[in-house]
């Protein structure tokens, strides 16, 4: 197949890194706009809410759902994020390599407790 | 040539601020700190998951002036972050990228993100 590197099928069937980073940073992007804005309208009611209001509101599936999508989009979108602060600041390779090794864990981590907790918060545990 | 000889961009310190950059680099100034109120958001659920108590500790924090000051930052920087994100979304796309409409969707993209941000504010009972 002779296709030409300026070609944009050559440009979308690329799974180079930079390239998966790239359109990964998009397209959690796009999910995250309406994510984002049923977070803020959920934040509005559930700022003065109390213990009873949030766990009832987190029992309904849809509710849970969502939650769960907005924070494993906004973790990872958040890691890819940083991946680029990072690599365009820190000069040291060492250093870079080490941040971003933290990064990942960190972010994977709290996506996996936020995770549970909503699982455990659903179940009524 | 060695790696710390690398040339490192964006190069802030010898670049003229102007409506573009500042507005760019607010764009990652946000996004870094959305992620520290992502980390936020995991310990309010973790807290809601645990205990009554804990969750009306977490909740307590959230009531004061710091708490509503990071509340308000966090929700100023999603905003932001989004109507900015939407703007990069039609740049990757090919639109609005003449130097006139950058400086339009710039203004129009803070004026909403800080209309917005009042009204979530006034509607969520913070202020």
């Amino acid at each position: 197949m002779n296709i030409k590197l300026s070609s944009p099928i050559r440009i979308l069937i690329s799974s180079s890194e930079p390239v998966h980073h790239w359109w990964a940073q998009r397209l959690t992007a796009v999910a995250l706009v309406p994510l984002s804005l049923w977070f803020i309208y959920s934040l509005t009611t559930m700022y003065i809410a109390n213990y009873d209001t949030v766990i009832l509101w987190l029992s309904d599936l849809k509710n849970s759902l969502l939650m769960l999508f907005f924070i494993l989009t906004l973790y990872y979108h958040a890691a890819l994020g940083l991946q680029v602060v990072i690599e365009d600041y820190v000069e040291s390779v060492l250093q870079r390599k080490t941040l971003l090794l933290i990064i990942k864990i960190t972010s994977s981590l709290a996506a996996l407790c936020t995770a549970i907790a909503i699982f455990f918060i659903y179940m009524g545990y | 040539m060695s790696s710390s000889k690398r040339p490192l961009s964006p190069h802030l310190q010898v670049y003229k601020p102007q409506l573009t950059s500042v507005l760019s680099i607010t764009h990652r100034g946000t996004g870094v700190f959305l992620s520290l109120g992502a980390l936020a958001l995991t310990c309010w659920l973790i807290t809601l998951a645990i205990s009554v108590e804990l969750f009306n500790d977490f909740h307590q924090y959230m009531l004061t002036w710091y708490g509503k000051l990071f509340l308000t930052s966090f929700i100023f920087s999603l905003f932001y972050h989004l109507a900015n994100g939407v703007r990069h979304l039609f740049w990757d796309a090919g639109l609005g990228l003449e130097i006139s409409t950058t400086y339009k969707s710039g203004y129009l993209m803070v004026f909403v993100s800080i209309a917005l941000t009042i009204v979530t504010l006034f509607l969520g009972g913070v202020v």
